[in-house]
């Protein structure tokens, strides 16, 4: 009876979802564009490059769906949101998919209503020190001062990571992460901490940014993911996918230069990814050759993050937890098939 | 018999005694600095202080925008070095998207033009002597801003759709502070009107609007308009989200114009109705011909405080996500290829250029009218 109860309740659920839930991608086809939520400027992730176009890995992402759903990578229409606006935008519809450095948590996954895709970056509270310090791991930070800003939870996993580790710091608060830069440049602390894919882009305001350098300790979870709202589970899938798709295409080192020879392989996983073999695009409800268009606009997901935020671009961010899971890494993607 | 014959003499002058030049110790830049700035010695002292400071400030200043600056770059190594001052070619790779945000740049003729009119309306406008000024008043209240939407927007005439979710910069900052302005001062006018009016009606009416919009931040003003108001329209039913701002900054504005307005109002002796209302004038022109005329004169600096305030207060839009000038330029900051230290703060150093020619412009104006104005009330 139970049973029965619980299937009754999740058909009537189902159903009402399919009902409530008007289609995006039939929405995003006929409006011809995607509406794609970014911050406002984020170095590496989002921000308007000289020519007035978005760029970024986060705006990667959603050239990436672009190419998927038209074949064209530059049908996006950018929403640049701040933190406050982002959620309302994306639940009143404004927006198609969330791809704006969002933290994943339990409350935004559920009461917020999001669905979040999977990670396109690890990121995680870190260090930032001189190099001339010759600290190499932040377990030599015993009675370091520590520059950070104050009201946030940088603070609290700083001293719950010190405590934990019996080492002793002098925190240095300040109100703004601007303030925190210039103590921490004038000399008034001998390391930084903030999330590391910030600490990056905080180290080129120094002004020898060459002269510091990001300890590879990552010490809390800050896992960045996109997000699409509740009940369209066929978009959700495709937001998704089109992650996974990229993260795939690296690990069978699919690139933008051996694109044409990789459709040729005989490797049956290629074949799959890049629709060879098989209808795994359509059954996602788009064109089979969906992986070569997110190649052809973006690369594999290693070329969009060197390119970006990587060593390619001036953050020179080091791959860290977002290697591949064949390299030590975390990004690891479902198989096609 | 005594000889009093009054001898011919003269004992007072015929004509006046040459002036004297005034003390070289009275007048001349050297008096004027004595009795204005070396008065005493805790005068002198306050006068040594200021011009030291202000000189060392200047000469920051100078040094850091013009002297250190880095005049020419391709990207950030331009401007790194431990001694670099502004980085000017940061503004200049940028300045496109400070102006016209991400306006399409084939199509950035249109808001040049627009500029253009805007201008050439602008400006006979606010001289006295130039001739056509209900005609001129009509083209630029009425017809202009027309003219410029449809320009802006385009989807008429063969030219191609521009979104107001792309305007952006200075554009944007300059739409949001006109309509703004242009806006609230009529509104305004007719709250204030309301507030005092004899039906009981309209006068609660205007009390409860004006009364709601100071009571509630402009923040949450936009923030409502933008994201809330959508969540109970009926789905399909959009309003344009640059729009959506523009009607909450000028609701705003007007409640605030309307409380200056009605200041002025207030200031007007009963005598003044009471006059207007023995000659036989009826409530429209008895207000027009009479009342606010002298009323809205009385109360200029007050209209230009709220004007310059709006004018700022529009950087606010950045919380609905919608690009004025702060917003491009803080997008422009998070561009890694031109992140280094000073590339804030040449950006604010533009920002700060662009706000205070546009106020103390404004602040300037609204001194000429009132001296223009100013019919002998003068206390």
């Amino acid at each position: 009876m139970k049973k029965f109860v619980a299937l009754a309740f999740g058909a009537a659920v189902g159903i009402s979802a399919t009902a409530a839930s008007a289609a995006t991608l039939d929405d995003v086809k006929s409006r011809g564009e995607l509406h794609c939520g970014v911050t406002t400027g984020l170095p590496g992730f989002s921000a308007p490059n000289d020519k007035g176009q978005w760029a970024g890995l986060d705006v990667d992402l959603c050239r990436a769906l672009s190419a998927v759903i038209f074949g064209d990578a530059n049908k996006v229409k950018y929403f640049p949101l701040s933190a406050k606006d982002r959620f309302p935008a994306l639940q009143s519809g404004e927006i198609d998919v969330l791809s704006r450095n969002t933290t994943w948590t339990s409350s935004r996954d559920s009461s917020l209503g999001l669905n979040f895709a999977s990670p396109n970056y690890f990121d995680g509270q870190g260090f930032l020190v001189r190099k001339d310090l010759n600290v190499s791991s932040a377990k030599e930070l015993d009675g370091a001062s520590v520059c950070t800003q104050t009201g946030t939870t940088t603070e609290l996993n700083m001293a719950d990571y010190f405590r934990s580790n019996n080492m002793k710091y002098e925190p240095v608060a300040f109100e703004s992460n601007d303030a925190v830069v210039q103590a921490y440049d004038a000399g008034r602390c001998e390391v930084l901490t903030s999330d590391a894919s910030q600490l990056y882009s905080l180290r080129l305001k120094l002004a020898n940014s060459e002269d510091h350098v990001v300890l590879p300790e990552i010490i809390s979870k800050e896992p960045l993911a996109p997000a699409v709202r509740h009940g369209d589970d066929q978009w959700f899938d495709l937001v998704k996918w089109t992650l996974y798709g990229m993260i795939n295409a690296e690990e069978l080192g699919v690139t933008q230069a051996n694109l044409e020879e990789m459709k040729k392989s005989d490797n049956p996983d290629v074949k799959r990814l890049l629709g060879v073999d098989g209808n795994f695009g359509e059954q996602l409800g788009v064109s089979n050759d969906w992986v070569v268009r997110i190649v052809t606009a973006v690369g594999n997901y290693g070329e969009s993050f060197e390119r970006n935020v990587g060593t390619g671009s001036p953050l020179k961010i080091e791959r860290g937890l977002n290697k591949l899971w064949t390299q030590g890494g975390l990004q690891y993607a479902m198989p096609v098939r | 018999m005594i000889d009093t014959a009054i001898p011919n003499q003269v004992f007072v002058r015929s004509q006046l005694v040459e002036t004297l030049p005034a003390p070289k110790s009275e007048v001349g830049p050297l008096a004027w600095a004595r009795a204005n700035l070396f008065s005493g010695p805790i005068n002198s002292l306050l006068t040594i202080i200021g011009f030291g400071l202000l000189a060392y400030i200047l000469f920051a200043l100078l040094d850091f925008l013009v002297l250190r600056a880095v005049w020419t770059g391709e990207n950030r190594e331009a401007c790194l070095g431990p001694e670099v001052g502004a980085c000017w070619p940061f503004i200049k790779a940028k300045f496109g998207q400070l102006v016209y945000g991400f306006y399409p740049v084939d199509e950035r003729w249109r808001p040049n033009l627009v500029f253009l009119l805007g201008a050439i309306l602008i400006v006979p406008l606010m001289v006295r002597t130039a001739p056509f000024k209900l005609a001129n008043a009509v083209l630029f209240f009425v017809v202009y801003p027309v003219v410029a939407f449809f320009l802006l927007q385009g989807d008429v005439l063969g030219l191609p759709l521009v979104s107001t979710r792309i305007w952006g910069g200075i554009l944007v900052t300059l739409v949001v502070a006109v309509v703004g302005i242009v806006a609230s001062l009529p509104l305004g006018i007719v709250l204030a009107l309301g507030r005092r009016s004899q039906l009981p009606i309209i006068r609660f009416a205007s009390i409860a609007f004006i009364e709601f919009w100071r009571g509630v931040p402009l923040i949450t003003v936009l923030f409502f308009a933008t994201y809330m108001l959508p969540l109970f329209l009926p789905r399909g039913l959009e309003f344009n989200g640059l729009l959506r701002a523009l009607v909450g900054v000028s609701l705003f504005a007007a409640a605030y114009m309307a409380e200056v307005v009605r200041g002025g109002l207030q200031a007007i002796p009963r005598g003044q109705y009471e006059g207007a209302m023995a000659v036989g004038l009826g409530y429209w022109r008895m207000m027009f011909l009479i009342i606010l005329p002298q009323a809205l004169k009385l109360v200029i600096p007050g209209i230009v405080n709220t004007f310059i305030g709006l004018f700022k207060d529009t950087t606010l839009v950045l919380i609905v996500s919608i690009l004025d000038l702060l917003g491009q330029l803080r997008a422009a900051f998070a561009d890694p290829n031109w992140a280094t230290p000073v590339t804030e703060f040449t950006g604010y150093a533009f920002a700060g250029f662009f706000y205070f020619f546009f106020c103390y412009g404004m602040s300037r104006y609204s001194r000429y009218v009132e001296r223009r104005l100013n019919t002998g009330h003068k206390r």
